[in-house]
């Protein structure tokens, strides 16, 4: 079999690429690549990066998670974005309001983040069963939509407390929160291993269960899956849910690790990210973590950049070719493969009698 | 085959061919579609091409239009060689295709949709206007330029095509079963057309696998048969008898079942079924009643577009009734009501199904053979266990059925695009009466597919009619429905209108009772 050719050669070649193009934009930019390569690199054994990469990491793999499983039913969910941050701001307020012991607090507050996730994913399902809206148009008003709803919510007047010049909702307890694994100088979320769990969930799903091939088949011919007793459109909702309570998680790690309190400040464009990473890994959970690894890897060290003035934009520059030609390379590879295998097996039936059109029938 | 070669030579020579095959090969990855074809069309002529499903007659003029390049051989248009790289080369050298389904835009009038991309030529004002009421007059399109499309009728949007073809200065048309669509009455105005036309000096290429229609309108007539041209013949001198064993050779199968296993236990109970057709004041299915027994072939012969695909799909559950039930009983006599169920249930009921677009309805052509396996039985063994798929057994049930059906693949992970048409219906063949059904819904089985594989398909519905199994087949072929039913319904415009007994009934007259000609008709 050549499975493990297009699984590992397009996103290398991609990084290959994405790395020399990245390297003429430093040449032009009048900095050493190599220099400025090796700065990075480097930057992963100084203090706290290496941990602060995987925590981030842990964020883009729930992210891209979310976005694989709406890929999987050929569903372009781009409201990742609104959904994770919609869930938060409401987990957020949920956890800062409740008195309940350890433990049960946090599954709680998950429970209400993965509801809200559902919640705000379940209008453009509804829509486009029902209506035949695009999710994609749906989900990117939805996301405009989310700004205000945070903003309204964590106003003094509703939910929000003021900090200075913050303004946030009410601190969880100790009680709701997920400790940390201290390594080196810095703290690993806990919830990297819950990210894992969830993985290995999504992975199981979608090569074990009835579900899962009913949802791979209905993304790959919603026809060939209806003639087969699969409903389209109950694929779409079920996938669409399931990808907005993976998108409530996402930013989970953070409130639950570190911040405790989700604020007009919180970091956004996670859900775009989770895009890239789940067009890097290719759909698949081991590949989302590598690619949530090299994306956080590049946000992080392209930090140190700055130390030997090269704008950190780089980093940027080549998270985006690597998008775009991972995307190109796995295409290219996937026809060369095709036709590899029709070869071969006419090659292999060409051996027992001659190969013709009686043989192969319609053309 | 001496009566395929003898008229080879008595084709009359009319000077400078339009168009001249030579040695041309196609090879497909895993198949040959053409074997070193020789083809010459003399110039003012209607020349048709014969063939099976499957012969390579499509490839042939995608390789004449420019759509395909050949591997070997040459083109001579008007006795120069040319080079055909895409369709643009083609209308140059004065070849124009009209497709069997239509290029054209239904949102745009009839004037828009010829000048659409050949704006160059005459422009889009009076003197683009001007030729194209020409053209019209000239091929019998009654239709104003200004009337959208969408608005005509398919006779009229095949006109369309041809004036299309003509505006861009086409000589020589191939017309790919263009008949397929249209009803009696339209086959002979187009034929009068083609013969005006031909009388102005143009040369027609004419697809088809209907014998009365090619001897009726072609000058000669080209035979091919398993990608390569069997011979060349005088319509007017060979026999239809002739013309048919040159096309599909002296190996023919037949597809003749022996003795009668019907019983006269029902399985299948239709009663009144009626589907409104969309944006159509007329059924698609008007007030449909048959019952199918075990060990029956009941066969429903059609016109395409006649309500067979409807038919069928409403069996399956994926299409609504407005009307009527359906009932399927089991081998205790319980009737059961299906007519609410979902796909999946009637599926578990004990209904297989080979639809008649293998690669849209039956094939996840990028998933490897043994996920195929599980189509449509995801819910039962040997594939899945409650909620979760038995991929073990899957695997092996697969191998079964490559074994079984003589699916020719070099394992069962190949993705199921890598397999040649024949193969795949095997597959979908031997999934479908895997798990011991009690009906097969079986549309076009044998479509598209090599003899060999079409044998062994008559083969297997053969056995399992013998131990029982109830058969519904729609199919185009009537030497396959005469030879493999028990009982033939004829349906047309979404109605039964007639029944036939295959014993005794003969393609002919089965052809005229599917267009309404026949008697009996209740109309």
């Amino acid at each position: 079999m050549t499975s493990w050719r297009t699984k590992l050669l397009p996103p290398l070649l991609a990084i290959v690429f994405a790395v020399l193009l990245s390297a003429i934009a430093l040449i032009i930019s009048g900095a050493d690549p190599l220099q400025a390569y090796g700065t990075m690199i480097g930057q992963m054994f100084k203090g706290s990066t290496a941990v602060d990469t995987v925590n981030l990491a842990t964020v883009y793999y729930l992210s891209g998670l979310a976005v694989a499983i709406g890929f999987q039913m050929n569903l372009f969910n781009i409201g990742v974005e609104g959904q994770y941050r919609f869930a938060a701001v409401v987990a957020a307020i949920a956890g800062g309001a409740m008195k309940l012991p350890p433990v049960i607090h946090v599954i709680a507050i998950l429970l209400v983040a993965v509801v809200a996730g559902m919640a705000y994913a379940a209008v453009p399902a509804i829509l486009k069963v029902t209506r035949g809206v695009s999710e994609v148009i749906s989900t990117i008003m939805l996301n405009a939509i989310v700004a205000g709803i945070i903003a309204f919510l964590i106003n003094a007047d509703q939910f929000g407390v003021q900090r200075g010049n913050n303004i946030g909702t009410r601190v969880i307890e100790p009680s709701g929160r997920i400790p940390g694994i201290p390594l080196g100088s810095g703290t690993l979320f806990g919830f990297v291993v819950i990210a894992a769990l969830i993985g290995a969930a999504y992975w199981f799903m979608l090569n074990r269960t009835r579900f899962g091939f009913e949802l791979k088949a209905s993304g790959e011919s919603t026809t060939a899956a209806a003639a087969g007793g699969v409903s389209a459109k109950k694929m779409t909702l079920i996938a669409m849910l399931l990808s907005g309570g993976v998108a409530g998680l996402v930013a989970m790690p953070e409130l639950l690790g570190r911040d405790y309190s989700y604020g007009i400040t919180a970091t956004q464009m996670y859900g775009f990210t989770g895009i890239a990473v789940a067009l890097l890994g290719r759909n698949h959970p081991g590949g989302i973590a590598l690619g949530a690894l090299l994306w956080a890897f590049l946000d992080t060290s392209a930090v140190s950049l700055e130390q030997i003035n090269v704008s950190k934009e780089i980093a940027t520059i080549m998270q985006g070719i690597i998008v775009l030609s991972v995307v190109v390379a796995y295409e290219i590879v996937r026809r060369a493969d095709l036709a590899a295998e029709q070869r071969r097996v006419g090659r292999a039936l060409a051996g027992r009698k001659g190969s013709s059109v009686a043989e192969g029938g319609a053309v | 085959m001496s009566t395929a070669e003898a008229p080879a030579e008595a084709v009359p020579d009319r000077g400078a061919p339009a168009v001249q095959l030579t040695g041309i090969t196609k090879r497909f990855p895993g198949v040959v579609a053409n074997s070193d074809v020789n083809l010459t069309v003399a110039a003012g002529e209607v020349h048709a091409i014969c063939g099976e499903n499957g012969a390579g007659k499509s490839t042939l003029m995608k390789i004449l239009y420019g759509m395909q390049p050949p591997d070997e051989g040459t083109i001579a248009i008007n006795g120069e060689e040319v080079k055909l790289r895409n369709p643009q080369d083609a209308i140059r050298a004065g070849i124009g295709m009209v497709h069997q389904h239509f290029m054209l835009a239904d949102n745009l009038t009839v004037g828009e949709n010829v000048f659409l991309g050949a704006e160059g030529l005459h422009g889009i004002g009076r003197a683009a206007r001007a030729r194209l009421a020409e053209l019209a007059e000239r091929t019998g399109l009654h239709a104003k330029p200004e009337t959208l499309l969408e608005e005509l009728g398919v006779a009229d949007r095949q006109r369309v095509e041809i004036v299309k073809v003509l505006y861009r200065g086409a000589k020589i048309i191939i017309l790919d079963e263009p008949t397929a669509v249209l009803v009696p009455q339209e086959v002979d105005a187009l034929f009068d057309t083609v013969r005006e036309m031909k009388a102005g000096g143009y040369t027609f290429l004419f697809i088809s696998h209907k014998l009365d229609e090619v001897r009726a309108i072609a000058d000669t007539v080209t035979v091919i048969r398993r990608g390569t041209t069997v011979g060349t013949a005088d319509p007017k001198t060979i026999t239809s008898r002739q013309l048919a064993e040159m096309m599909v050779g002296s190996e023919l199968p037949s597809p003749e079942t022996r003795e009668s296993t019907v019983t006269d236990r029902a399985v299948l109970r239709l009663s009144g079924l009626t589907l409104g057709a969309e944006g159509s004041d007329r059924n698609a299915l008007d007030d449909v009643s048959f019952t199918v027994h075990a060990g029956e072939v009941l066969g429903i012969a059609g016109v395409e577009g006649n309500g067979q695909t409807e038919l069928v799909e409403t069996i399956m559950g994926m299409r609504k009734p407005s009307g009527g039930t359906i009932e399927l009983v089991d081998a205790d006599g319980e009737a059961r009501d299906i007519t609410k169920a979902g796909t999946l249930a009637r599926r578990e009921a004990g209904i297989g199904y080979i639809a008649e677009d293998r690669t849209r309805h039956s094939l996840l052509l990028t998933q490897p053979l043994w996920v195929n396996r599980i189509l449509g039985y995801q819910t039962r063994e040997p594939v899945s266990k409650g909620q979760l798929l038995d991929i073990a057994g899957a695997r092996a049930d697969t191998e079964r059925i490559v074994r079984d059906y003589d699916v020719r693949t070099p394992g069962i992970d190949v993705p199921a695009a890598a397999l040649s048409g024949g193969n795949q219906q095997k597959l979908i063949v031997g999934r479908e009466l895997s798990g011991n059904p009690v009906l097969l819904v079986a549309s076009h089985p044998t479509r598209g597919v090599d003899v060999g594989a079409q044998a062994l398909i008559w083969e297997q519905i053969r056995q399992a009619r013998a131990a029982g199994l109830a058969v519904l087949l729609i199919s185009a072929d009537l030497d396959e429905l005469i030879g493999l039913s028990d009982t033939i319904r004829v349906m047309l415009r979404g109605r039964l209108v007639s029944e036939a007994d295959p014993a005794t009934v003969t393609p002919q007259e089965l052809g005229s009772a599917m267009t309404g000609a026949g008697e009996g008709d209740e109309e």
